[in-house]
């Protein structure tokens, strides 16, 4: 790595650490040989504050020995692993080396578990507790932060548990959307749809397909314009999960329930994101995910009929 | 501590040069008897008992004192404790510590001469010592004699016995982190944890070292104990006391002698006191901060003054006190009930009860509420407005328990999700839970609750408090 342009400051730090600990060893060296001559009454002859006087008592010779061996650590330190200038050290350690190792050490560790959890499929897996421990602790540590810690999700991140999927339910899918992410993408429909008034039609329709509270007249008169969302959401409202439309029947609404808000999504559109996690997560972390999001709406499959 | 008798000092000949670094003269403590020895050996047994014992006794299906780090669980007999639990730690090292005022507020450095394992642990090293290699004098001799087998066979003997007493010092102190059977089937096929081999080597090397090399160095230098303790001294303070009164001007004598015929004290100067000393001080200068008050002077300096047939105690505990105004034994103990004692063995006395107390009332159920940090509130369906928490249900007994959940504090507020759950003997788990209220039966803003969690059988229950978040 170079800083600088030149190894100016390596040798500038190198030749500081080196002559301190020179320094350090001179100064052993020169007290080691130094005698003094105590007074009668075992003091330096130090006084300071007029009559606080310092008492002659010498520091044990296995003290000194241990300044010396410390020295030499330091040394060693200093050949061993960087520490003078930019010098890499004999043993060519970094923290990012340790950090590589140590990951690597826990994934050769986590292999065989692994192996366990991968070979058998995402509804039998859903069944096993250590597998499902797994899981849990992958989804707080990557999925909670948007579809929340008991995967309930909120206002625009869609509930994990309640059986209800946008594109598709089936272990197979869900491993598609935690790898690859999903683009849910609603264009703004209200030209299409027609006036401001034909638009709240619709929304008036849309709510009665779920047969939440309506304008049973509005709703009447929205049916004819409905055609313009059935490209998408069908015409009996159920949605597409191939195209990610969701179903407008169940009495889900992952933007909002009621008039202003249909309206307002019709008017605006709205395109929401899951990012994929291909690359942060290994395909055998994804697939104990997937078993574990398949559990929360579905009952695992017993060990004894998964095999016939 | 204003009037310390100041150090005289053993006469330097005068323009000596001496290094700025000391060479450690190595002492040889001469064995001794009496009161206060027995006293040291009675503790020597008591704490060794404890500390060797301990990890082997059974509590149940499990090791009665266990810490196990790994899993973070601190087994006490029948206390299961967390890290949560920590307050207790601290709790004993208070109540260590006034102990240590007290006894020092008392008489000195009981602790350093009686029940530090520095000390301890020299006495059972020199007990070996003495068994090999003969008393003080013995030692000394062997020591100057030229290289032999017999000096071999003695020192190695002597080396050989320190080490495996070292080991098992460390075998026994990893014993209490890991469980000690276990240990002890590993020890036959070497096939400790690295960790493992770490502690136990390490606080053999320790043992080894501090109690067969560096002894007294490790008081005089290293203890920072040591020093500070002599700054809870006070003149009413209990200290190993020469009365030189009585004893200068010292000299030898005929046992014959009458001692009211001689310009003498009542110190023969046979230099006993000097010998048996494990820092190697000369107690007849005063009080010093080498002494660790074991009293060893003061066994045998009795035994001197019976075979002269004087009164015993010329090397006494005593205090400034007494010393200067001639006090009599009972004068000498009334001080000791001085505000002072009083008021530490108060507050000693009430922390002790104070801390059973506690642990005996202990609720041995523990609950952490964390509001989920992703969504703050949801509005799901029937017009309920729903916040999630995670729990972190701790159960600190060995049994399995049923624990049921109930929250409280708002109008309507009902639990969503499941309420009861089993949770296994230590065992600790994070449950999510889902509290609901009517859609607008709460104004915007936030609400303070509470959960109130208990086992079935209802013997301990936990309240914790948290906050509802309603959206504008």
């Amino acid at each position: 790595m170079s800083d600088f342009t030149g190894n100016f400051w390596s040798v500038y730090v190198a030749v500081f650490t080196l002559v301190g600990i020179l320094a350090c060893l001179l100064l052993l060296w020169i007290t080691a040989r130094k005698k003094v001559t105590p007074s009668a009454d075992n003091t330096t002859g130090h006084v300071w504050d007029e009559d606080l006087r310092e008492m002659n008592n010498p520091m044990p010779r296995w003290w000194m020995w241990l300044f010396v061996l410390t020295i030499i650590f330091s040394l060693g330190y200093l050949v061993a692993y960087p520490g003078l200038g930019s010098y890499k050290g004999e043993l060519g350690w970094t923290t990012h080396g340790e950090y590589t190792d140590e990951v690597a050490k826990a994934n050769k560790e986590l292999t065989p578990l692994y192996a366990q959890f991968t070979a058998k499929p995402a509804e039998q897996l859903a069944g096993d507790t250590a597998a499902m421990a797994v899981g849990e602790r992958l989804f707080m540590n990557n999925c909670a932060q948007c579809h929340g810690s008991d995967a309930r999700g909120s206002k625009g991140f869609p509930n994990l548990a309640d059986g209800d999927w946008l594109h598709g339910g089936a272990p197979a899918k869900l491993v598609e959307t935690i790898t690859q992410g999903r683009q849910g993408n609603m264009p703004p429909m209200a030209a299409a749809v027609g006036t401001p008034d034909d638009v709240k039609n619709v929304a008036h329709y849309v709510l009665s397909l779920s047969g939440s509270p309506h304008d049973s007249l509005r709703s009447q008169l929205g049916k004819a314009k409905f055609t313009a969302c059935a490209a998408c959401h069908g015409m009996d409202g159920k949605g597409n999960q191939a195209l990610g439309a969701p179903n407008l029947t169940d009495d889900i609404w992952l933007h909002g329930w009621g008039e202003q808000a249909i309206v307002s999504m019709v008017n605006s559109g709205k395109v929401n994101v899951m990012p994929g996690q291909e690359g942060k997560l290994t395909e055998a972390q994804i697939h104990v995910l997937s078993a574990y999001v398949w559990g929360l709406s579905n009952k695992p499959t017993k060990v004894a009929t998964a095999r016939p | 501590m204003q009037e310390t008798p100041v150090r005289k000092i053993i006469p330097i000949v005068p323009e000596e040069e001496v290094s700025l670094y000391e060479a450690q003269k190595k002492l040889y403590p001469r064995s001794v008897t009496g009161l206060f020895a027995r006293w040291r050996w009675g503790f020597v047994f008591l704490t060794q008992l404890v500390f060797y014992g301990l990890p082997w006794l059974e509590w149940g299906q499990r090791q009665a004192v266990l810490f196990d780090l790994g899993a973070r669980r601190f087994y006490l007999f029948g206390v299961v404790l967390y890290p949560q639990d920590f307050i207790y730690l601290t709790g004993l090292l208070v109540i260590s510590a006034l102990s240590l005022f007290l006894f020092t507020a008392v008489a000195g450095r009981l602790w350093c001469g009686f029940t530090c394992p520095q000390t301890v642990y020299t006495e059972i090293f020199l007990w070996i010592e003495r068994k090999v290699e003969g008393d003080r004098s013995a030692r000394m001799r062997l020591d100057a004699e030229p290289a032999s087998a017999r000096k071999l066979l003695k020192k190695g003997t002597k080396h050989f016995l320190w080490v495996v007493l070292s080991l098992w010092t460390g075998f026994t102190f990893v014993g209490y982190f890991t469980p000690i059977q276990t240990l002890w089937a590993e020890a036959f096929t070497l096939s400790f944890g690295p960790w493992e081999w770490f502690w136990v080597n390490f606080y053999a090397i320790a043992t080894y070292g501090n109690a067969g090399f560096l002894r007294e160095q490790v008081c005089k230098y290293m203890c920072p104990y040591a020093r500070f303790q002599s700054a809870m001294f006070d003149r009413d303070t209990l200290i190993v006391s020469y009365d030189a009164a009585r004893g200068e001007p010292r000299g030898a004598r005929s046992r014959k002698a009458d001692l009211s015929m001689l310009a003498l004290g009542a110190c023969v100067d046979c230099t006993l006191c000097v010998q048996v000393c494990p820092t190697g001080i000369d107690i007849r200068e005063g009080l010093q901060y080498e002494c660790i008050g074991c009293a060893a002077c003061v066994d045998v300096c009795d035994t001197v003054m019976d075979k002269m047939n004087y009164p015993r105690g010329l090397i006494r505990f005593s205090t400034q006190n007494a010393m200067a105004g001639q006090w009599s034994k009972s004068q000498l103990w009334r001080r000791v009930r001085r505000p002072r004692v009083l008021v530490y063995s108060a507050i000693l006395v009430a922390l002790c009860v104070g801390l059973m107390w506690s642990l005996l009332e202990r609720t041995p159920l523990k609950v952490n509420v964390v509001r989920d940090r992703a969504a703050l509130s949801r509005i799901v369906a029937g017009g309920k407005l729903e916040n999630v928490y995670r729990l972190q249900i701790m159960n600190a007994t060995e049994q399995p328990q049923r624990y049921r959940i109930t929250a409280s504090g708002l109008e309507g507020l009902a639990l969503a999700s499941e309420s009861e759950f089993d949770i296994g003997p230590a065992e600790s788990r994070w449950v999510p839970v889902r509290l609901q209220i009517g859609y607008g039966s709460a104004a915007p803003g936030s609400h303070a609750i509470e959960f109130n969690i208990g086992d079935i059988a209802g013997e301990s229950q936990v309240s914790e408090k948290s906050i509802f978040l309603v959206p504008r």
